[in-house]
C-alpha cells in the first residue's frame, strides 16, 4: 500500500495533466488491489423489514470511498454492517478475507476504527480521556494504561489539531473541534481502516471542511476511508470512489469523474441538475435545478 | 510503583508488576481517605450504646486483643449492626453507580426502578399472608432469601418488559417506575387486608432499619455483596468504552449487550442483597454515586467511590438516626430526610438545561 501513496506522490509532482492521469491509474490499480473490506450478497433488515437485498460491494484499499444516495436508501445500513454493528440476515462481510462475524470482536477492533452518527459523550468527559477511550481494543484488565497508550493518545491528539483542548471537558467544544476530537479517539484506536457515518453532521460548511480535509490528511497518512456524506458535491470534492445507492441496491460505483452525471443523479435522487467542471479541483460540480429562481433559458 | 514521564496533556501510567493503569492522585486520595473515614464510622457505631466502649478499646477487640467483657458486646451484639451498615451501604451504592452508568440517567437507582419495591412486596406478602401458619419458613433467614429473590425476579421483569432490541435507559426507568408503583400497590393491598400483629412487624422492616441485624442475616448480605463485587470489579474494563455510547463501544470490540446484562444482574442482585439485610433503606442507592461523581471530579459514577459513599451515607445516617434525637428512628427516615431534598435537586438541575 505504501508503494502506492509513493507513486500517487510523485504522480503528483509532475504536470498537471500528467498528474490527473497518474492519479486515476493509481486509483483503477488500487480498485482492482486485494480488498480490505467487502461485502457479499448480504441481506440486512431492522425486524422483518427488508433494507438491502442480497448486495455485493468491495471496498478498495488506500483511497477514500464515499456512500451516498437518497434519504432512507440504506447507505447508513451499508456501513453499519461493513462496520459488524448490523448482522446480515444473508451473506457475508470479509475484513481482510476473513469472514467479520466469525472474528472476534475485539480482533476486528484492532483492524477497523469506526465512528457512528452523532456519538454523545457524558458531560465532563475531558479531551484526553475521551481519546484515550481509543485504546481500549490493546489493553486488558492487568494492562489498562502504558507509556505506548500515553504516546500514541499524544500523537492522535497532536494529528487532529486538539493537544491544546487536551483538558476542556467535550461538551464545552463546538461541533467542529467535536468531530475532531472524535476522529482523534479512532486514530488511537491505531488503526488504517476507518469507517465514519456522516462525519458532517450538524456541522456547518466551513466545520465540514475542516473535518473532511482532515479525513484527507489522514488518507494521505496511509488510512482506507469508508465514508457516508449527505452533501453530494462534498463527497465528489474529497471522494476517490463513489458509491451511489437506491432503494438497497448499488446504482454505480467509480470515481466521481465517471459516475457523476446528469443522468445518475436524475435515476439516484430525481434530481434536475447540471455537472460542470469544478472551477478549483479537478473534479465534477453539481449545480442543482429546481423550480424556482432558475434562468429560463435552461 | 514508578510514574512514567509522558507528553503533557495525556494522564501518566503507573505500573506495578503486571498491572498498569492510569495513576490519578486525586481519585486514590479521595478512596483512601473515605476508606478511613467508614473505619472511623464504623467503630464509632459499635462503640455508642447503652454500655458505652471507648473508641481504642473497640479497635483493639476488632483487631483480637481485647477483653473478654467487650468481647461479647462488639462481636455478638454490635458488629452486625456495624458490619450490615457497611455492607448494606456499599452494596446499594454499586447498584446505583452501575444502573446510573448503564441508563445513563441519574435518576436510574433501585427505588425507582422497582427492584427493593419488588423485595418489599414479596417479604411483606411473606409476613402477612403466609403469617403465623408457616412461622417457622418465616424465620428471619427465609425473609431476607424471599426478598433476595423478590427484588431478582422484579428486576428481571423490568429488564424483559424494557427490552426492545436492546435496553435504552430511558425506556429502562418509565417501565422500572411502573412496576415500582404496582408493587407498592401490592404491598399496600397485603397490609391492609392483613392482622394487625404482622402488619405492625411489616411496617417496621419497610422502613429500612439496621435495628437487631443477627450474624445470620449480616453474613448472607455479606457474601452476595463480596461475590458480586469481584464480579463487578472484572466486568468494570469492559465497561469503561460503554460511557460513550453502544455503537462507539461496538466499535472499540467491547460486546456491550453481553457486558451490560451481567452489570445489569449484579445490580438487581446487589440491591436486592441490601433489601434483604436492611429493608428497604431508600435514596442511598440514588444518592451515593452523585455524591461519589462530585467528590472524586469524575463524569461517570465512581463504582469503588460510590461504594464507599454509601457506606459512610448509610453508617452516618444510622449514627444520626440512634444519637440525634431522645428515641431511636429507623435509619430509613433519616436516608430518606436527606435524599428527598437531593432527589428534588436532581430533577430541578436536569430541568434548567
Amino acid at each position: 500500500m505504501d508503494a502506492q501513496f509513493i507513486t500517487e506522490i510523485e504522480s503528483e509532482a509532475t504536470s498537471e495533466a500528467q498528474s490527473e492521469a497518474g492519479t486515476k491509474t493509481v486509483t483503477q490499480s488500487a480498485l482492482k488491489g486485494a480488498s480490505r473490506l467487502a461485502a457479499r450478497d448480504i441481506t440486512v433488515g431492522y425486524g422483518g423489514q427488508t433494507v438491502i437485498d442480497g448486495l455485493d460491494v468491495t471496498i478498495p484499499p488506500g483511497v477514500i470511498t464515499t456512500i451516498i444516495g437518497p434519504n432512507g436508501c440504506g447507505k447508513s445500513t451499508l456501513l453499519r454492517t461493513l462496520t459488524r454493528l448490523l448482522k446480515p440476515a444473508k451473506g457475508t462481510v470479509l475484513l481482510d478475507g476473513d469472514d467479520i462475524a466469525r472474528l472476534k470482536t475485539r480482533d476486528v477492533a484492532k483492524k477497523l476504527g469506526l465512528l457512528p452518527q452523532a456519538p454523545v459523550a457524558p458531560e465532563g468527559l475531558t479531551v484526553a480521556d475521551l481519546v484515550a477511550r481509543g485504546r481500549h481494543p490493546h489493553q486488558s484488565w492487568l494492562r489498562q494504561w502504558s507509556s505506548d497508550d500515553a504516546g500514541i493518545v499524544a500523537d492522535a491528539l497532536a494529528m487532529t489539531g486538539v493537544s491544546e483542548l487536551a483538558q476542556r471537558p467535550v461538551d464545552s467544544l463546538s461541533g467542529g473541534q467535536r468531530q475532531r476530537v472524535w476522529i482523534s479517539m479512532t486514530l488511537a484506536q491505531g488503526t488504517d481502516l476507518l469507517l465514519l457515518d456522516e462525519p458532517t453532521t450538524y456541522l456547518d460548511l466551513a466545520h465540514a471542511i475542516d473535518v473532511l480535509d482532515l479525513v484527507d490528511d489522514l488518507h494521505e497518512g496511509g488510512c482506507t476511508v469508508v465514508m457516508v456524506l449527505h452533501d453530494l458535491n462534498l463527497a465528489t470534492r474529497y471522494s476517490d470512489n463513489l458509491i451511489v445507492m437506491r432503494a438497497g441496491s448499488i446504482l454505480a460505483q467509480g470515481s466521481p469523474r465517471d459516475v457523476i452525471t446528469a443522468e445518475l443523479l436524475h435515476e439516484a435522487f430525481g434530481l434536475q441538475a447540471k455537472v460542470i467542471d469544478d472551477p478549483v479541483g479537478d473534479r465534477p460540480l453539481i449545480v442543482p435545478i429546481g423550480r424556482t429562481h432558475v434562468r429560463l433559458d435552461l | 510503583m514508578n510514574g512514567t514521564e509522558v507528553k503533557a496533556s495525556v494522564a501518566p501510567g503507573v505500573r506495578l508488576g503486571p498491572m498498569s493503569f492510569v495513576w490519578r492522585p486525586w481519585l486514590v486520595l479521595v478512596t483512601l481517605l473515605l476508606t478511613a473515614a467508614t473505619f472511623l464510622l464504623f467503630c464509632l457505631s459499635i462503640s455508642i450504646g447503652d454500655f458505652p466502649i471507648s473508641l481504642s478499646r473497640v479497635i483493639a477487640t476488632i483487631l483480637g486483643r481485647g477483653e473478654q467483657v467487650d468481647e461479647f458486646v462488639v462481636m455478638d451484639l454490635r458488629m452486625p449492626r456495624a458490619l450490615a451498615g457497611v455492607v448494606v451501604g456499599i452494596a446499594l451504592g454499586v447498584s446505583g453507580a452501575i444502573l446510573q452508568s448503564v441508563a445513563r440517567n441519574p435518576l436510574a437507582s433501585p427505588d425507582i426502578l422497582g427492584i427493593t419495591g419488588g423485595a418489599s412486596a414479596v417479604a411483606v406478602f411473606l409476613v402477612t399472608v403466609s403469617g403465623g401458619t408457616t412461622a417457622a419458613v418465616v424465620s428471619t433467614v427465609g425473609l431476607s432469601a424471599a426478598a433476595l429473590a423478590g427484588g431478582l425476579g422484579t428486576g428481571l421483569l423490568v429488564y424483559f418488559l424494557a427490552w426492545r432490541r436492546g435496553v435504552d435507559g430511558f425506556r429502562l426507568i418509565l417501565i422500572g417506575i411502573s412496576v415500582s408503583a404496582v408493587m407498592q400497590a401490592i404491598t399496600t393491598w397485603l397490609l391492609v387486608s392483613a392482622d394487625i400483629k404482622d402488619v405492625a412487624r411489616a411496617q417496621a422492616w419497610l422502613v429500612g432499619s439496621l435495628d437487631d441485624r443477627s450474624w445470620d442475616e449480616v453474613r448472607l448480605a455479606s457474601w452476595c455483596t463480596l461475590v458480586l463485587c469481584v464480579v463487578v470489579a472484572v466486568v468494570a474494563f469492559q465497561f469503561k468504552p460503554m460511557h460513550l455510547g453502544d455503537e462507539v463501544a461496538a466499535g472499540l470490540g467491547v460486546r456491550y449487550s453481553r457486558v451490560r446484562a451481567v452489570l445489569l444482574l449484579c445490580a438487581v442482585l446487589l440491591a436486592a442483597a441490601a433489601v434483604s439485610a436492611a429493608g428497604p433503606v431508600p435514596f442511598v442507592a440514588l444518592v451515593a454515586p452523585q455524591v461519589a461523581m462530585r467528590v472524586a471530579r469524575c463524569p461517570t459514577p465512581p463504582m469503588v467511590v460510590s461504594g464507599l459513599v454509601g457506606a459512610l451515607l448509610l453508617i452516618g445516617s444510622d449514627l444520626v438516626a440512634r444519637t440525634a434525637l431522645p428515641i431511636s428512628l429507623p435509619v430509613g427516615v433519616v436516608t430518606a430526610a436527606i435524599g428527598g431534598p437531593f432527589l428534588v435537586y436532581l430533577l430541578v438541575r436536569a430541568n434548567l438545561k
